[in-house]
């Protein structure tokens, strides 16, 4: 794991258990971008919000997909929920967000250093790379290991009255999604749209 | 006879409003595409150079095309318009992020590739490169036009904009060395 680097004593936490905690701070209809695999189907079991969005492929784009919510809607605060795995394949989209630096987008990393999914392979930062050094590497200085659940939501709460972007990195054990996105891309999207009031339902 | 460098005779006409990439700024401004995120291409320079100018666009670089079409997508859910400017070479990366994404969640995207490999291409994986692009495109029956006429071009831009916004369906509009005049060997 890259969790075996210095990364201080943070606690190896659950990702569900973490999901369901930020879901729970959520008071103003925030946006919530899951990605690929486990990420979102946490994001589904911790209970369906009209402004969740499910990711179904494109790996490593939730923090793309993020940004350009948080662009079109600089008064919504954005949430990004990506795996290590998929923030490996679009490392360079976090320069892009340090470069242009908006201030209500938040980036969750669930670093289990594995490809849980497909069968828990090492990924290959895993034990060699720290995804916060490379955030900050990257410009995002707002970046930051949870050492455990608690200083977990306080990152959260300090985020959100934040004026620039910031990334949490979460330690998380190699535990499944505890629950299954229904797959209906046309459906998600259409939710989402009316999530954000950008349309009405028919 | 004297052989043709440089531009094409389209491509030479006039400069802001009335050339190519005047036309495609205001055909974005028209139909309110605001955001314009690209991975450069000598040929685009103008105008992205026109649309960094001006203060109607938020225009940026990004790291790859998919990237692009990442942001593109979450603005236009988050109800602002987008469009993705790359090259051919670029376009080869989107197959995953068009089948995955777009096409599936009814995402009018909206695509400007500046193409090389054709007509007087001198770097030979281009000219491969762009072979691949209106098979992948065809693949997915999606919507694209290759824009070789001046006189065709705001007409093309701007009913294929409007047809992507209102099918809910990506479009790639390809901006031909015949119009752009391309990219020709540098001595």
């Amino acid at each position: 794991m890259s969790a075996k680097l210095n990364t201080g004593n943070t606690k190896v936490m659950n990702r569900f258990d973490v999901t369901s905690r930020l879901i729970a701070k959520l008071e103003h209809e925030e946006a919530v971008i899951g990605g690929i695999g486990n990420t979102n189907f946490d994001l589904w079991a911790a209970g369906h919000r009209p402004q969740n969005f499910y990711m179904l492929g494109s790996m490593g784009l939730a923090f793309p997909i993020a940004l350009g919510v948080a662009l079109a809607q600089p008064d919504r605060r954005v949430f990004a929920l990506e795996g290590d795995g998929s923030l490996l394949m679009q490392l360079g989209a976090l320069s892009t967000i340090a470069s242009l630096k908006p201030k209500n987008l938040i980036m969750i990393v669930m670093d289990n250093g594995i490809y849980q999914i497909t069968g828990a392979q090492p990924t290959p930062a895993a034990g060699v790379a720290d995804i916060v050094a490379i955030a900050v590497g990257s410009g995002l200085s707002n970046s930051a290991w949870a050492a455990d659940e608690e200083d977990f939501e306080r990152l959260v709460e300090t985020a959100m009255s934040a004026t620039e972007p910031h990334l949490i990195a979460v330690r998380i054990d190699d535990k499944p999604g505890v629950g299954t996105t229904r797959r209906d891309p046309v459906q998600i999207r259409e939710r989402f749209m009316h999530g954000l009031g950008v349309r009405e339902p028919l | 006879m004297v052989i043709a460098e440089g531009t094409s005779p389209q491509a030479t006409q006039g400069t802001g409003e009335r050339s190519w990439h005047g036309i495609v700024l205001q055909t974005l401004k028209r139909n309110e595409i605001s955001l314009v995120p690209y991975v450069p291409d000598r040929v685009l320079t103008p105008l992205i150079t026109s649309l960094h100018a001006d203060p109607f666009f938020t225009t940026f670089a990004t790291a790859r095309e998919e990237e692009a079409v990442g942001i593109v997508s979450g603005a236009w859910m988050g109800g602002r318009r987008g469009a993705v400017l790359m090259q051919t070479s670029g376009f080869a990366t989107l197959a995953n992020v068009l089948a995955s994404l777009a096409v599936p969640y009814q995402i009018p995207l909206i695509m400007f590739v500046s193409e090389r490999g054709t007509l007087g291409e001198f770097n030979y994986g281009q000219s491969l490169v762009c072979r691949t692009m209106r098979p992948v495109l065809d693949s997915l029956a999606l919507e694209h036009h290759t824009i070789t006429r001046f006189d065709e071009l705001e007409f093309i831009a701007d009913r294929s904009i409007k047809q992507a916004v209102t099918t809910q369906a990506p479009v790639a509009l390809i901006l031909n060395p015949l119009l752009t005049g391309g990219k020709t060997f540098d001595k």
